[in-house]
């Protein structure tokens, strides 16, 4: 181990001044906020903004997922949200709401399904074979270029086949109950939010506990190392993208429960934020997805709070390069410099 | 150490093969030639040491073993069998691992993550649970850091985790690349007494070093490279008396 220098060191503590700075500032802010808006709007605030969070949380985990182990970022993971959505669309068409609940459970299992197919597809027919191909920034740009232009094909084949108009989603799960100290909130955001912390915590375990879970970090880590485990690395990636599309699948499912419409650019809104947390919680980092996920919902209610009226994305990228300039590998990223 | 304990059945390897045979090797990165031609044998508990300058192509030469580099021409044999075009993560399970140059540990799982991923192709419990009481035996330190992440050991620790998460594999060859590679030369001393248990244990070794004495002085026999070709090779301590050995890399 190599001693710190010593302006490594002056580097090390005015980052930690910033990064203080930065926390004050948030929680005036915050203070700022609770006391003109008093704290019954507030909690109500809190719960719509991690509700929003949890569903960015689900897709911004798949872009964190299979960065860590491609190291790409998958433009084509917000289409897989969008036809994760349609797919949820049409099979509550066939079976009805009479059970919503059977409804609820078919319609997330269906969806699912039709996401990781879609996924491990695109992953086989348009990012395996530019693998190993390439010399130079090629062989991250290639990739990159190749991702954006599943996105815009899939967005067209969502038009093609399912036309451009705004599908409604019905309404499967009505009313509102009460809260402590909150007061009423709708129950399908009640639903939403503890489907959304079931499912990060059954991820958090499959990464932690499972072979497959130990083997995509190893993989993350050090490809090569993984190999030498006797990881088998295409596998891994194929079910990394069948695991990202399934949380984009429930996060849809969610997210039209919520909003109620489909349409073929409907990835492209949510998918913007997602990535924007992925990174502001550190690219690669799973945690990180999730905690991004959720400050950027809750920054979001509270930016609507607030008199500013313009486009939620411009405060959020603010917060964004704030991060990035204080902390580049964001909140929660490996700082350990990538090996090349 | 308990080892060989094969997870499929292999081909028995004929008395008196070598358990690992190369001849006329070639491999090179894009135009540039980093193996000429080597050619070498490792008998089954053998303790085998490669020397040479930096650049000789030492670390070539255990990353085209362990399938990482392909071959451009020549024959590669391991337990008898060709494995030229055999991919690292199946060599592996025939029964080869390769301890990298860098450790290339995973810096940001557990001490004990690691040590089980190397065992992922060995997963029954028991059998884990007992090669892992096998390599804390061997590595004491590690067994005191099961919870903390790798990344946060020193250079010393990491190698002996490196060497022990190879070892969970249960391998019938270790290659080791640069085992001393900045590392205290205390630690160093105590990772070269872990190789000597290993190999005692019947694991046949075969070690890159730039140290070149304590490469001679823990091997039978060693392999001298020079810009990617042999060029000597013989009885370990017969070599350390070479004077040309001497003058070329034990200081005069
Ligand atoms: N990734 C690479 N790309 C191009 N040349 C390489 C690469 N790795 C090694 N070489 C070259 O191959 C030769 C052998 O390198 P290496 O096997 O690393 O030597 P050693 O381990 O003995 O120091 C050197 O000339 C080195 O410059
Ligand atoms: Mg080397």
């Amino acid at each position: 181990m190599v001693a710190v220098p010593d302006n490594q060191a002056a580097g090390a503590s005015r980052a930690r001044l910033l990064r203080l700075g930065a926390m004050a500032l948030g929680l005036l802010l915050f203070i700022y906020v609770a006391r003109s808006v008093g704290p019954q709007k507030l909690g109500e605030t809190l719960v719509t903004g991690l509700t929003q969070g949890a569903m960015i949380a689900l897709v911004a985990l798949g872009y964190t997922m299979v960065y860590g182990v491609l190291k790409l970022i998958n433009f084509a993971h917000s289409e897989v949200f969008m036809m994760g959505a349609y797919v949820g669309v049409f099979v509550l068409g066939a079976i009805g709401i009479a059970n919503p609940l059977l409804s609820f459970v078919c319609t997330i299992v269906v969806a699912i399904i039709g996401s990781s197919l879609l996924g491990i597809t695109v992953e086989r027919i348009a990012y395996r074979p530019l693998r190993g191909r390439g010399r130079g920034a090629l062989v991250r740009v290639t990739p990159l270029v190749t991702a954006l232009g599943v996105s815009v094909l899939l967005q067209n084949a969502a038009q093609l086949f399912f036309s451009a108009r705004y599908r409604s989603y019905p309404q499967l799960i009505t009313g509102s109950m009460d809260i402590p100290g909150v007061g009423p909130v709708g129950k399908s955001r009640v639903i939403i939010l503890v489907v959304a912390v079931l499912v990060m915590i059954g991820l958090e375990l499959i990464v932690k506990k499972t072979w497959f879970g130990k083997a995509m970090r190893a993989l993350s880590s050090n490809e090569e190392a993984a190999r030498l485990m006797g990881v088998r690395t295409s596998w891994v990636i194929s079910s990394t993208f069948a695991l990202g599309s399934s949380l984009a699948a429930v996060g849809a499912v969610l997210f039209c429960i919520d909003q109620s419409s489909v349409y073929p650019t409907m990835g492209t809104a949510i998918g913007t934020r997602a990535f924007v947390a992925a990174v502001l919680g550190g690219i690669g980092s799973i945690p990180g997805a999730m905690l991004g996920g959720l400050l950027l919902g809750v920054l979001g209610e509270l930016v609507k709070l607030s008199s500013y009226s313009g486009s939620i994305d411009a405060p959020v990228f603010v917060v964004l390069i704030a991060v990035l300039l204080v902390r580049p590998a964001g909140l929660l990223g490996s700082n350990r410099a990538e090996k090349v | 150490m308990r080892v060989n304990h094969p997870t499929r059945a292999k081909a028995v390897l004929p008395e008196g093969a070598p358990l690992l045979e190369i001849a006329d090797v070639r491999v090179s990165y894009g135009g540039i030639k980093a193996l000429k031609g080597i050619s070498m044998k490792v008998m089954a508990g053998e303790v085998v040491a490669i020397i040479g300058a930096n650049g000789a192509g030492k670390t070539t030469t255990l990353k085209m073993l362990a399938r990482l580099l392909p071959v451009d021409s020549g024959t590669v044999r391991f337990r008898g069998e060709d494995v030229r075009d055999v991919p690292t993560e199946e060599i592996v399970a025939r029964g080869m691992s390769l301890v990298p140059e860098g450790r290339a540990i995973f810096p940001n799982l557990t001490v004990r993550e690691n040590l089980e991923l190397g065992a992922y192709l060995h997963r029954d419990k028991v059998t884990m649970a007992e090669t892992m009481a096998d390599v804390v035996e061997l590595f004491p330190r590690l067994g005191e850091r099961m919870v903390q992440e790798g990344g946060t050991l020193s250079g010393g620790e990491q190698q002996m985790l490196a060497i022990g998460r190879a070892m969970m594999a249960r391998p019938e060859l270790l290659l080791l690349d640069e085992p001393s590679l900045g590392i205290a030369p205390k630690l160093a001393a105590q990772i070269f007494k872990a190789i000597r248990t290993i190999a005692k244990s019947g694991v046949t070794v075969v070690v890159v070093e730039q140290n070149t004495r304590m490469a001679l002085g823990s091997s039978e026999r060693a392999y001298v490279l020079r810009t990617g070709e042999v060029a000597l090779e013989g009885v370990s301590a017969v070599l350390a008396e070479d004077p040309e050995i001497q003058k070329a890399y034990l200081g005069g």
